[in-house]
C-alpha cells in the first residue's frame, strides 16, 4: 500500500492542474506572438515562448488537459464497452463468449499505431477520432479480464445465493459480481489510461493526432524539433512532461496491480 | 516438434492473416457514408462530384460488394496491392524497395534489446538485491516510460546536436558507405530496442528467480557441479522460455515504434510512404502498407512459437 502514495499523489496532482487549467490565470496557450518568437523565460513566462511566440508553460499544462482528456474519454469508453461484453461472454459462456469476446483478439493482431493509422486516413485527424481508435484498441483487454474474473467468480457461494434468491440477472451481474472483479478492471483501466497518453503523443508528434493550433506535448515536441538548435529546452520541457507522467502512471499501475493481487508483489 | 502441431500453427497464422486483410478491406465500408466522398472531403467541404465519380471508378467502389472482396483477395494471391491514388505508382514496387529497410531496423534494434536485456537480467537475477540489480531496476522503470519518439528526439539532441558524435539521421546504403550506414543505424536502433531491453531485463530476471528455486537446480549444485554449467544447462534453458514469448508479445509495440523512429531519423523504411499516405489519405497505399506489416507481424509470432516450441517440446507434444 505504502508505493501507492508517491505515484498516486503525483498522479492526482497532474490531474488536479490539468482539470484546474482555465482558472489558473494562464496567457491563452493558442494566442500567437511572433515578436517574442523563441523569448527566454521572463517572470510572467517562466518556462518561455515557443516558435509562433506562445507560452510554454501554459501550453504544457492546456497541454496535459487534452492528453488527459483523450486519454481519461479513450479508457472509459473501452472500459464501459468492454466489461459489458465480458460480463454477458463470462455468464452465458459459450457462442456469446465467443462472440462477444473472442472475437475481440482479432484488434490484436494488429500493431496498435499502424491500426490507429488506417482509422485516421478514413477519418482525418483530430481528437475525436483518437479517442474512438483508442477505445478500440484497448477494448479488448477489459474484454478479456472481465471475462476471466467473472469465470473465476460465478461459482462463487455469494453468486449462487443471490441466484437462489431469485435475483435478475442484471442484478446479479452488476450488484454481486462486477464489485467483487472490480479491482482487475481497475488495474485495466489504469494501464490503459497510460498506454493511452502514449500513444495519442504519439500519433501528435506525426502530425496525425490532434490538430495544431491545440495544445498537445505530441505536437509541442514536434513542434521544438524544428528549432532544437536554438532553443533545445523547448524539447526538454514537453519530453519531460510526457516522461515522468507515463513513469508515475506505469508506478500507479503496478502498486494497484499489487494491491489487488498479492502474489504478483515481491518480483 | 511434430508435424501436425506445425501444420496447426501455420494454419492458425494463415487464417489470422484473412481475417486481417478482411478487415482492412471491410474498414473502407464501416465508415458511414459514400467512401470515395469521405476520402476526398477535407475540413468539411464536400468534394467535387465528378472527382468524387473519378475516385469511385478508381477505387472499383461502383461493383457489388462481394465482387470487390473477390477481387481484393485476388489481388492479394496476386501480389497485387493496387496503384496509389496519389501517382499511380504500384505499392508493391514500393513496399518492396522500402520493406527491408525496415526489417534491418527492427533486426538491429531487438538484437540489441537481447544483447543488453538478457544478460543484464541474468545478471540482476544471480546478484538479487545488490547494486546492480536495484539500478538496472530503476534504469527499466524509466525506459519503460519514455515513448520512442521521444527517446529518438532526446538522442538526436544530445549526440547529435550537443555533442556532435553521431549524425541526426538519414540513410546511406550498406554497399556505398558501410561505416557510415551503420553509424546511421546506431541511435534509430537504440531507440527502437530500448523499451524492448527494459522489458526483456525483466522478464529474464523474474523467470531466472523462478528457475534458480528449483529443486533440480540445487540437486545440480549439491552434486558438485560447475556453477557455469548449472547456469547455463539447467537454469537458462529453462528461464529463456518465458522470454521468449514475451519478445513476440512485444512485436506489435516494436512494429509500431518503427513507424515513428524511422520518422525521427529520416530513416526511409515504411514509414515514410505510409505517412505521406495517411496524410494524403491514399487508402491503397495505407492498406498496403498496414497489411503487410500486420502479416509480419504475425509471421514473427508464429517464428517465435516455433523457437519457443524448440527450446521447450511440450508446447507442441500432441
Amino acid at each position: 500500500m505504502k508505493r501507492l502514495w508517491f505515484p498516486g499523489a503525483f498522479v492526482a496532482l497532474i490531474i488536479l492542474i490539468a482539470i484546474a487549467a482555465p482558472v489558473l490565470g494562464l496567457p491563452d496557450p493558442v494566442r500567437q506572438d511572433i515578436a517574442r518568437r523563441l523569448a527566454a523565460p521572463t517572470a510572467t513566462s517562466w518556462l518561455g515562448r515557443d516558435e509562433f511566440g506562445r507560452d510554454v508553460l501554459s501550453r504544457l499544462i492546456w497541454g496535459a488537459r487534452t492528453s488527459l482528456g483523450v486519454a481519461f474519454a479513450s479508457a472509459l469508453t473501452a472500459g464501459l464497452i468492454g466489461v459489458v461484453l465480458g460480463l454477458i461472454g463470462g455468464w452465458s459462456r459459450g457462442t456469446a463468449a465467443f462472440l462477444s469476446v473472442r472475437s475481440m483478439d482479432i484488434i490484436l493482431c494488429f500493431p496498435p499505431v499502424l491500426l490507429a493509422l488506417l482509422v485516421v486516413t478514413l477519418l482525418g485527424p483530430g481528437a475525436a477520432t483518437l479517442i474512438l481508435v483508442l477505445s478500440v484498441l484497448y477494448l479488448p483487454g477489459f474484454a478479456r479480464v472481465t471475462y476471466s474474473e467473472v469465470l473465476s467468480v460465478r461459482g462463487r457461494d455469494y453468486v449462487e445465493a443471490t441466484r437462489a434468491l431469485g435475483g435478475r440477472t442484471w442484478y446479479i451481474l452488476l450488484r454481486t459480481v462486477l464489485p467483487n472483479i472490480a479491482g482487475p478492471i481497475l488495474v485495466q483501466l489504469s494501464l490503459a489510461v497510460a498506454a493511452a497518453v502514449v500513444l495519442e503523443s504519439g500519433l501528435s508528434f506525426l502530425g496525425l493526432g490532434v490538430v495544431p493550433p491545440a495544445p498537445s506535448w505530441g505536437l509541442m515536441i514536434r513542434g521544438a524539433r524544428a528549432t532544437m538548435e536554438q532553443a533545445p529546452l523547448l524539447l526538454v520541457w514537453p519530453c519531460a512532461a510526457l516522461t515522468l507522467t507515463i513513469l508515475a502512471m506505469n508506478l500507479l499501475c503496478d502498486a494497484l496491480r499489487d494491491a489487488v493481487d498479492p502474489r504478483t508483489s515481491g518480483r | 516438434m511434430s508435424a501436425v502441431w506445425f501444420a496447426h500453427r501455420i494454419l492458425i497464422a494463415l487464417v489470422l492473416a484473412w481475417i486481417v486483410a478482411t478487415i482492412v478491406f471491410m474498414a473502407l465500408h464501416m465508415v458511414p457514408g459514400d467512401p470515395a466522398e469521405l476520402l476526398l472531403s477535407t475540413g468539411g467541404t464536400s468534394p467535387d462530384p465528378a472527382t468524387v465519380a473519378e475516385l469511385r471508378e478508381k477505387l472499383g467502389l461502383n461493383q457489388p460488394i462481394l465482387v470487390q472482396y473477390g477481387s481484393f483477395l485476388g489481388g492479394l494471391l496476386r501480389g497485387d496491392l493496387g496503384t496509389s491514388l496519389v501517382d499511380d505508382y504500384p505499392v508493391l514496387s514500393e513496399i518492396a524497395l522500402r520493406l527491408p529497410r525496415t526489417l534491418e531496423l527492427i533486426f538491429a534494434g531487438t538484437l540489441l534489446a537481447i544483447a543488453i536485456g538478457v544478460p543484464a537480467g541474468v545478471y540482476a537475477a544471480l546478484h538479487r538485491g545488490g547494486r546492480f540489480d536495484r539500478i538496472a531496476s530503476g534504469v527499466t522503470a524509466l525506459l519503460l516510460a519514455i515513448p520512442v519518439f521521444v527517446v529518438g528526439t532526446l538522442l538526436v539532441l544530445l549526440f547529435a546536436q550537443t555533442l556532435r558524435l553521431m549524425p541526426a539521421g538519414g540513410f546511406t546504403p550498406l554497399t556505398q558507405d558501410p561505416v557510415l550506414h551503420l553509424k546511421l543505424l546506431t541511435l534509430p536502433a537504440i531507440a527502437i530496442g530500448k523499451g524492448l531491453a527494459a522489458v526483456l531485463f525483466r522478464m529474464t530476471r523474474a523467470s531466472m528467480l523462478d528457475a534458480l528455486a528449483n529443486d533440480y537446480v540445487r540437486t545440480a549444485r549439491a552434486k558438485g557441479l560447475a556453477p557455469g554449467r548449472v547456469l547455463f544447462v539447467h537454469v537458462l534453458r529453462n528461464a529463456l522460455n518465458p522470454v521468449v514469448t514475451v519478445l513476440g508479445l512485444q512485436m506489435g509495440t516494436l512494429l509500431g515504434g518503427t513507424v515513428l523512429v524511422e520518422y525521427v531519423f529520416n530513416w526511409p523504411g515504411l514509414s515514410t510512404p505510409l505517412l505521406r499516405a495517411v496524410e494524403a489519405r491514399d487508402y491503397p497505399m495505407v492498406v498496403g502498407i498496414v497489411l503487410t506489416i500486420s502479416v509480419l507481424f504475425l509471421l514473427i509470432n508464429l517464428i517465435v512459437e516455433l523457437i519457443h516450441a524448440v527450446l521447450d517440446p511440450r508446447v507442441s507434444a500432441p
